[in-house]
């Protein structure tokens, strides 16, 4: 019942959100209609980043305490993130092809994005290569502290790399010339995003320990 | 004497756990060994006497449960360099010369006159005209001699010896029982793990037998150390 | 024994090893010089594309060598299960990393100035005038690259297919370092060359923090 009122709750603030970026939002002089997937974009990149700091501190929560609930949590995060990080590094194309005619234009930050999709994507595929779940626990929880800790230097490294050589296009700065009433939404969509975000992670922080008690079970079953 | 025992070290394990991942390796497992005991640990394999033996030596982390060392020097507070470990595995290099590798060792925990104690100790163990050697020449037999001599460099209180007659012949055997007598009869604490009789298991003033983790046998409980080492590998 | 005494020991050991057998040496300059061979079929080396490009293509060489030379830094340690022997004798187990990075910094280091000539000469680039900032720049990503390096490879020898994670796992860990190296490096062999400050202390900044986060979390790496 509780889940269904979450799902219920997470689709109605989507649903909100989705109708503020088509019709409340004043529209953009320039882009026209296709401005507006920034409300999806941006929320998604924060989102996507929130996902990864709550990573983050459960990968060190685990190094310190070692509960696996912080392994699961550490790993379901990471996944969700990747979710988001994903959804921004689609919809990147598709606002900049109507807009400059380019599929992808090397923006700073999609660029830093792509990197840091990786670093989670080497972050996973980690996960799949070490058996034993202890190890497994500690081994992707030190990656992932040294793979959040690169994130700022990647985004500093590529945007500082940027001003050294400017684009001729830049793809839409939300912090330059974006109405007031534009950030309102912004803010909320993100809000619901974080709503989706916290769905997501519940769900497959569940799964993940009902894996981890399914493994602890197989592995006693075959010691007997 | 240059084998000499720095100071006879007391282990006390109380409520010792460790999971992998939800299999326990070893389960509540709570026991002290008295300074200058020699302990034979049997079990077949699995049951947990590697692990024991490591957590003894501070390279693993037990999961719950405390372990400490007691000596009438050092008090309560024993640094894991007072005990010599010898394993499976020869855990010296390769691509060293034995005299290199002993030099390394001693430097890095600080031992006084590192040249002159790696000189005794090769002497000690028959490889000092191979000193300059590369281990990797080595047979089975004079590894497991620097092994032991780089166990002992330290002069340890507690000597753990994980299945250290592997792979010996008779003559290696022979001399690895008569070198421990020797420690054993200096006052070194000794835990050692070993599968059935042997002249090293004869050294033994005690034995403990482990299966899937728990102790199932103590001759401080009236076991005898033939039976415990007899059903061993049953 | 102190920290700095116990590093001092365990670099002499990896140097002595190192130069008995000379065997990551050796491969690293050749898998470097096979690169920069194989980079120059893909575009006119003498052109003045060289120059821009060829700053790129050099730290691209070394960061590739890289990780592949890494690989055997704690895979080594396994055979003979010498790690363990390591742990047991020294007091700070942060002393076996700090030997390592300072022995593997010095390897690319001795790599990439070799190389350096030949590179000046295949791309028609003049090193000499700025040869100390050449080192400095050299010096620097070098670090940035054995700190991580290390770090990760005391990873990966714990998983499977290892060969293969290493770089996965290094490669996107890297970018910030790649993206400045490559900046002050060309900035130096520019045709006015003059000396990025900003990148080379972004450098610094890198290795400064990944050097606190292995001292933090390093333990746990060797950990069984």
């Amino acid at each position: 019942m509780k889940n269904v009122l979450f799902v219920a709750v997470v689709v109605l603030l989507l649903g909100a959100g989705a109708y503020a970026a088509l019709f409340i939002a004043p529209t953009d002089a320039k882009q026209g209609l296709i401005y507006r997937i920034l409300f999806l974009h941006v929320a998604s990149a924060w989102t996507g980043l929130t996902a990864f700091f709550i990573s983050f501190i459960a990968n060190v929560l685990y190094v310190w305490r070692r509960q696996p609930k912080w392994d699961w949590l550490g790993v379901s995060a990471a996944e969700t993130g990747l979710v988001f990080t994903t959804v921004v590094l689609v919809t990147g194309p598709i606002w900049a092809h109507p807009v400059w005619g380019i599929w992808w234009t090397w923006d700073a930050r999609l660029t830093s994005t792509f990197v840091l999709w990786l670093l989670y994507i080497s972050y996973l595929l980690l996960r799949t290569l070490i058996e034993e779940p202890d190890r497994r626990a500690l081994l992707s929880a030190l990656f992932g502290i040294f793979a959040f800790v690169d994130v700022p230097l990647v985004f500093g490294s590529i945007r500082w790399w940027r001003t050294q050589h400017p684009q001729p296009i830049i793809m839409g700065e939300p912090g330059s010339g974006l109405d007031p009433l534009m950030y309102k939404v912004l803010f909320f969509m993100w809000f619901a995003m974080l709503a989706l975000m916290a769905l997501l992670l519940r769900q497959r922080y569940l799964l993940e320990a009902m894996r981890g008690d399914v493994e602890t079970m197989r592995r006693q079953w075959e010691v007997a | 004497m240059t084998l000499g025992v720095a100071g006879p070290t007391a282990i006390r394990f109380e409520n010792i756990d460790k999971r992998y991942g939800g299999l326990y390796a070893l389960r509540r497992v709570s026991l002290t060994i008295a300074a200058g005991e020699c302990v034979a640990l049997a079990g077949r394999n699995g049951s947990g006497k590697t692990t024991l033996l490591r957590i003894a030596a501070r390279l693993v982390r037990p999961s719950s449960g405390k372990l400490s060392f007691s000596s009438a020097e050092g008090g309560e507070n024993i640094a894991a360099q007072n005990a010599g470990f010898v394993a499976h595995a020869t855990m010296v290099y390769d691509e060293l010369t034995a005299e290199e590798n002993l030099l390394l060792f001693a430097r890095l925990q600080g031992i006084a006159q590192p040249g002159k104690r790696v000189e005794v100790m090769l002497r000690e163990v028959g490889l000092f005209d191979r000193r300059d050697s590369l281990v990797r020449t080595f047979s089975r037999g004079m590894r497991q001699r620097v092994a032991i001599a780089r166990a002992l460099l330290n002069k340890p209180g507690i000597l753990l010896l994980d299945e250290p007659g592997t792979g010996l012949d008779p003559q290696g055997s022979a001399w690895l029982a008569e070198t421990l007598r020797r420690m054993r009869d200096a006052g070194c604490t000794m835990l050692m793990s070993l599968h059935g009789e042997s002249e090293i298991s004869a050294l033994a003033t005690r034995a403990i037998r482990l299966d899937a983790g728990k102790i199932v046998a103590d001759t401080q409980a009236g076991a005898s150390v033939r039976s415990i080492l007899a059903f061993a590998d049953a | 024994m102190s920290l700095l005494a116990n590093t001092t020991i365990l670099l002499g050991k990896e140097l002595r090893t190192e130069f008995r057998s000379r065997e990551l040496l050796t491969t690293t300059i050749v898998f470097i010089l096979i690169v920069l061979v194989l980079f120059s079929f893909t575009f006119d080396p003498l052109s003045e594309e060289a120059r821009r490009f060829g700053s790129g293509l050099l730290w691209l060489a070394f960061l590739f060598a890289a990780s592949l030379m890494l690989q055997p830094c704690f895979l080594r340690e396994q055979t003979n299960d010498t790690l363990s022997a390591l742990r047991l004798s020294v007091s700070d187990p942060f002393a076996i990393f700090l030997a390592k990075l300072a022995a593997n910094t010095l390897f690319l280091l001795l790599t990439e100035l070799l190389l350096l000539p030949v590179f000046a000469m295949m791309y028609n680039v003049p090193v000499l005038p700025v040869l100390h900032w050449l080192v400095l720049v050299f010096f620097l990503g070098s670090l940035g690259i054995s700190i991580v390096g290390t770090a990760l490879s005391a990873i990966s020898a714990q998983a499977r297919m290892r060969e293969l994670l290493l770089p996965l796992l290094l490669l996107p860990l890297l970018t910030p370092i790649l993206v400045a190296s490559t900046e002050v490096t060309g900035a130096l062999l520019d045709r006015a060359p003059y000396v990025q400050w900003k990148g080379m202390g972004f450098l610094a900044v890198f290795d400064l923090v990944f050097l606190t986060t292995l001292w933090l979390f390093g333990e746990y790496l060797l950990e069984e």
